[in-house]
């Protein structure tokens, strides 16, 4: 195990005089370089990632970790624009060789099995273990499979949900393109919070779109949870003019709740059983929770999402452990791709200060969705975020969504920096 | 004299070890500018199609948040970013930025 060698600790080392022997510690000597904090990261998706980066960036001596199982991450924002047919496969990819080359973090492919926070410990699947200062978790969503019945992790094989992008993204694509003309296409939609609040909207968008151009008999039904969502305004009034009657929005009360799901006949079951909808394409969306290691490391409440410090992202649970991302709750934040973009600078900032024994600042995170609701149709919502009266909220009179009345130009303009928008956060988070 | 020479030799390696472990502290400037970055890139050097930010002098990125803010230039999503910022921090922000 290393041991801890902080600034402050060298410092404090010079100020006894033992500049010498600190010195011999320095960079001089091949291999001899002077050890920062160990910070461990969990999770490669744009939480852990970011953080990562940005320790190394706020401090060079940081030592850090990344735990990440997969050599190849498929982002989720993006991956409608593949169900739509406007992207491959390959253009939600990201890989994690210029944090380990250019950005000097250690990182290995593995899963954590446990975590000790006693002993200041990761155990990981393959067998290692990794000692911490400080640990970051950035482990994302779970699906509570058990809350509907009938669907589990099993049946997703078969009837995706493609909230995890990836192998899922590809089964749903490839059962789009294998349904006949004039099919129904069901979207199931949780109730909040969830993972990417535009998210469902838009895919419904882009299976329009897909069906517009190749499927033009076929329909898209969106069988909701609640009674209003995420840029409702924006999308409805794109998909009117885009698709007409092609997207059909059943909210809660009128049917949309569904609570049981028949994989044989593709058909999901609501209100009490009395109405049904028979689907040639299904996909489910279920409800969700942070990650399965915070939950088995006791860091979420009984609302499946982890409480942390508004100011740090410090665990209320822990104050070794941070969590950021979807897992966490995080005020009046989204749970997005922007959103632990930003929220793992701000930990890294907070990390780094705090070893350095300076104070804390004040929080500044920011979030802006995209969505396509056709290829040259984008709309946004946006907000900048600070802590105020306790909690993280958006600064009053700033934010919100894009216009409603709006030029063509205007629209496609957003479709155009939506792309923009994905090319530098991913270079952001991975290069 | 030997005495002072010491002294000074032993300040000189401080210093040479403060340059080799101590980083630029980070700031509040810097905190906030690095969250335009997802948008216009790191350092404010875009991937893609949303304009660059970097390197413009600081009087010029103030007067352009402002403007966003004030309403006075046209934009897509920056109104309602420049908004969610007081006057001291978007000097901060386009300081940091301006030295990328």
């Amino acid at each position: 195990m290393e041991h801890r060698f902080s600034r402050r600790n060298f410092i404090r080392a010079l100020g006894a005089g033992g500049a010498a022997t600190a010195l011999a510690a320095c960079g001089t000597l091949p291999g001899r370089r002077p050890r920062g904090p160990n910070v461990v990261v969990v999770g490669g998706g744009p939480g852990g990632a970011t953080t990562a980066k940005y320790l190394k960036r706020f401090d060079p001596n940081m030592q850090v970790t990344l735990v990440e199982p997969k050599a190849t991450y498929h982002t989720c924002f993006g991956s409608n624009w593949v169900l739509g047919g406007l992207a491959g496969m390959d253009s939600i990819e990201q890989t994690y060789g210029a944090l380990k080359d250019q950005h000097d973090v250690n990182v290995v492919k593995d899963t954590v099995a446990t975590i000790d926070p006693d002993a200041r410990q990761v155990r990981l699947a393959g067998g290692d273990t990794l000692s911490y200062d400080k640990l970051v978790l950035s482990p994302g969503i779970d699906f509570r499979f058990n809350a509907m019945e009938g669907y589990s992790e099993a049946v997703s094989r078969d009837i995706p949900h493609a909230w995890k992008a990836g192998e899922q993204t590809r089964i749903l694509r490839d059962q789009l393109r294998a349904m006949d003309d004039g099919g129904v296409f069901v979207l199931v939609a949780p109730g909040n919070p969830f993972r990417c609040p535009p998210g469902p909207y838009e895919r419904a968008s882009m299976v329009a779109h897909y069906f517009k151009q190749h499927k033009p008999r076929s329909k898209v039904i969106i069988l909701d949870n609640k009674e209003s969502f995420s840029k409702q305004g924006l999308f409805m009034a794109g998909w009117e003019q885009l698709y007409g009657d092609m997207i059909e929005w059943v909210p809660s009360s009128q049917g949309g709740q569904v609570e049981q799901v028949d994989p044989a006949t593709r058909t999901v079951y609501s209100d009490g059983g009395l109405t049904r909808f028979r689907a040639d394409v299904l996909n489910v969306v279920p409800p969700q929770q942070a990650g399965a290691i915070a939950q088995e490391t006791g860091l979420a409440n009984d609302t499946g999402w982890c409480p942390v410090d508004q100011l740090s992202f410090q665990s209320e649970r822990n104050k070794d452990i941070f969590v950021i991302g979807d897992a966490c709750i995080a005020g009046a934040m989204p749970k997005s791709g922007h959103s632990a973009n930003t929220q793992g600078k701000a930990v890294a900032a907070a990390i780094v200060r705090s070893m350095n024994d300076q104070e804390m600042l004040p929080l500044s995170t920011v979030n802006t969705c995209y969505s396509l609701v056709g290829p040259d149709y984008g709309i946004t919502v946006a907000a900048v975020y600070r802590f105020q009266d306790g909690g993280i909220a958006g600064v009053p009179g700033s934010g919100g969504v894009s216009p409603s009345e709006a030029s063509h130009a205007f629209r496609r303009q957003e479709a155009r920096y939506a792309q923009g928008w994905y090319d530098s956060i991913t270079a952001d988070t991975w290069g | 004299m030997i005495r002072k020479h010491i002294t000074v030799a032993t300040l000189a390696l401080a210093a040479i070890g403060a340059v080799a472990v101590a980083q630029a502290e980070v700031t509040r400037g810097e905190l906030m500018a690095n969250t335009c970055f997802a948008c216009h890139g790191t350092d404010g050097h875009s991937a893609g199609s949303i304009p660059s930010i970097y390197g413009y002098p600081p009087e010029i990125l103030v007067g352009q948040m402002k403007a966003f803010r004030e309403g006075r230039r046209p934009a897509t999503v920056m109104d309602r970013h420049a908004t969610g910022y007081s006057d001291e921090e978007i000097e901060l922000i386009a300081e940091y930025l301006s030295r990328q």
